[in-house]
């Protein structure tokens, strides 16, 4: 009866059908490699955290050295500084950042008017593709001492004498590195939740209209419920990133003047390996930032399971 | 009967305030949004005089395309704007073709090991080597200074080939391939003649996530790349636009007279041109493709 070449006989063996289907291993085999060579290789190349490493030695014949460069890094002046940093950009954009889409997808999705709606989600979905060289030029270009339009503006109101003074202003890095970043993704990152707002029951509203409820009371009965796993499992994910602020936007942001507040763990890594060589030492901050990131994502994960929401896995 | 009608009543008063401030709050949000970028195409056509006195703020004041023109001129920008489009292309088709085949491969039932082969993958999302690792890693490969280093890393995205997979599964049946076998043919065959051609939305959201991932990127470049010449657009651009240059050149022109004041303020709006220039390409092309960027999120929120 099957004549074809997969018959649906269960007792075929496993290394059989794996030859019936060696081109679907053959379809994997770049990405495998790839992922061998240029993650796992040097996940293996941790072990130079443990080790001094020296060029002309290798990743191998270097002398073991414990944790030599972990108690050396807990104990530099600058370890609570990069530490406390880190902490302080990524809770504040979590704070300010994370809310923000959830309401601004409410919004759009309870808006009367559909062409506006559709105006203003377009609009907000441009500024994602902005590289983030030309954010931080943006931000440069527009809060410069005295050419700048947000100097101009704030002279304008008499809000302002002088110069602008904010680019080189420590207390000021975290709040222009957070809000340049609401402002370039918030129309993006709704609509993951625009999304799941489409998935709600339609006859949901009518019931509701049916008793009486308004608009708001609908948003907070029926539109945030729906949207709930989904701010979950989003939840999750960005918690679990706590400490793994992108490098790029803060290396491009920061200059002589703010690092007291802009040095975090990635740009210090950076610093310390490839600027000073010091490879074992960046490797070992590094891996102390992994490490807490897996914990975070795994115990944030935990929370949400007890908690009888949706998790990861 | 008259209680539910005041009742009524009393709603649809509340509701017409309420589209009121839905109106208000997203106009300011609109605002908010577009006027940055606004202002960039307006300060890009105006006078440069007027635009560093602040007298450019919501329409071209002087109308002039010196600042492109200057642009023009600059060679290393579009040295970098080659080097881009080349690097953008072969890293796209690269990365493309790497992620749908796997996403075939995994979306196949018949696939023995699916879930070590996940594990393998997903892994790599949440742990990695690090930055010192992989640069160490890359210098023995004898890569440092190599172009092919900017192609390769990052062509293949764990997260891209979950989307392709699910994308797979969810919009061709395995009773289709399964129809197909019986006639004698192959995964291979298959791949090519069935489901590319059933998958344009996925392969487009792939092109341009890929594309554009290239097009904004510089760190691999600036840590791996050595010679100028062989620099992406964006690294020239942080030359121009982000550099501390700005602030050194404000000082310097309180010191020096008119005629370097004159030189300084047009190098100060042609940054605005080359924000203009670097950009156009992915914000023209942006609205068409916008339904099949948002469709790609989609997807990939699809629990697996």
């Amino acid at each position: 009866m099957f004549r074809g070449r997969f018959p649906i006989h269960r007792r075929k063996s496993y290394w059989l059908q794996v030859l019936e289907n060696y081109e679907l291993y053959l379809f994997l085999s770049p990405a495998l490699l790839y992922l061998l060579i240029f993650h796992y290789f040097p996940m293996m190349g941790i072990v130079i955290a443990f080790k001094d490493f020296t060029p002309s030695l290798g990743i191998w014949g270097s002398p073991w050295v414990g944790l030599r460069h972990f108690i050396r890094f807990f104990n530099m002046p600058m370890f609570s500084v990069i530490l406390k940093n880190t902490l302080t950009l990524s809770i504040y954009e979590l704070l300010a950042g994370f809310p923000l889409p959830i309401i601004l997808a409410l919004i759009l999705n309870s808006c009367p008017s559909l062409q506006f709606k559709k105006v203003v989600q377009t609009v907000s979905y441009a500024p994602h593709f902005i590289s983030t060289v030309v954010l931080v030029g943006m931000i440069n270009i527009f809060f410069a001492p005295s050419y700048g339009i947000v100097g101009h503006i704030l002279r304008k109101f008499h809000l302002l004498e002088g110069p602008l003074f904010i680019l080189n202003d420590p207390a000021w890095f975290p709040h222009l590195y957070v809000w340049s970043g609401i402002w370039a993704n918030l129309g993006w990152n709704s609509i993951i939740y625009l999304g799941a707002l489409t998935g709600v029951d339609l006859n949901l509203y009518e019931a509701a209209e049916i008793d009486g409820a308004n608009k708001l009371q609908k948003i907070i009965h029926i539109d945030l419920p729906a949207l709930l796993p989904t701010i979950v499992v989003l939840f999750i994910l960005n918690a679990g990133r706590i400490m793994s602020i992108g490098f790029e936007k803060v290396f491009l942001m920061q200059n002589a003047m703010n690092l007291s507040t802009s040095e975090v763990i990635s740009t210090y890594v950076y610093k310390t390996g490839i600027g000073q060589g010091s490879y074992s030492l960046a490797t070992a901050i590094g891996l102390f930032n992994s490490v807490i990131n897996f914990a975070m994502l795994i115990m944030v994960n935990k929370i949400a399971k007890k908690l009888g929401e949706t998790s990861l896995w | 009967m008259v209680i539910k009608e005041g009742k009524k009543m009393k709603r649809s008063h509340f509701d017409f305030w309420f589209d009121i401030v839905i109106y208000i709050v997203l106009g300011i949000t609109l605002f908010i949004i577009a006027y940055p970028l606004y202002f960039v195409i307006i300060a890009s056509v105006s006078d440069p005089i007027e635009v560093t006195s602040g007298r450019v703020m919501f329409y071209p004041v002087k109308f002039g395309l010196d600042s492109y023109k200057k642009v023009l001129e600059y060679k290393e920008l579009w040295i970098g704007y080659r080097n881009t489009l080349i690097y953008t292309t072969c890293y796209t088709l690269l990365s493309v073709t790497i992620t749908l085949m796997a996403g075939y491969a995994l979306s196949r039932k018949e696939l023995i090991g699916k879930n070590i082969i996940m594990a393998y993958m997903v892994f790599t999302m949440f742990f990695s080597g690090g930055l010192i690792p992989t640069y160490l890693l890359v210098r023995s490969l004898g890569l440092i200074g190599n172009p092919v280093v900017i192609i390769i890393l990052g062509s293949v995205n764990v997260y891209n080939i979950i989307i392709a997979r699910t994308f797979i599964q969810s919009t061709i049946p395995n009773e289709l391939f399964e129809a197909a076998s019986m006639d004698g043919c192959g995964h291979t065959r298959f791949f090519f003649s069935v489901v590319l051609p059933l998958s344009p939305a996925l392969i487009a959201v792939m092109v341009l996530f890929a594309a554009v991932t290239q097009w904004n990127s510089w760190f691999n470049a600036m840590i791996y790349l050595n010679r100028k010449e062989l620099m992406p657009l964006q690294m020239i651009l942080r030359d121009i636009i982000v550099s501390q240059a700005t602030f050194l050149r404000e000082m310097a022109m309180d010191v020096l007279g008119e005629d370097f004041a004159r030189e300084a303020l047009l190098a100060e709006t042609m940054k605005y041109a080359v924000i203009i220039v670097a950009s156009l390409p992915i914000l023209v092309i942006y609205p068409f493709l916008q339904k099949y960027f948002v469709k790609g999120i989609m997807i990939g929120s699809l629990k697996q």
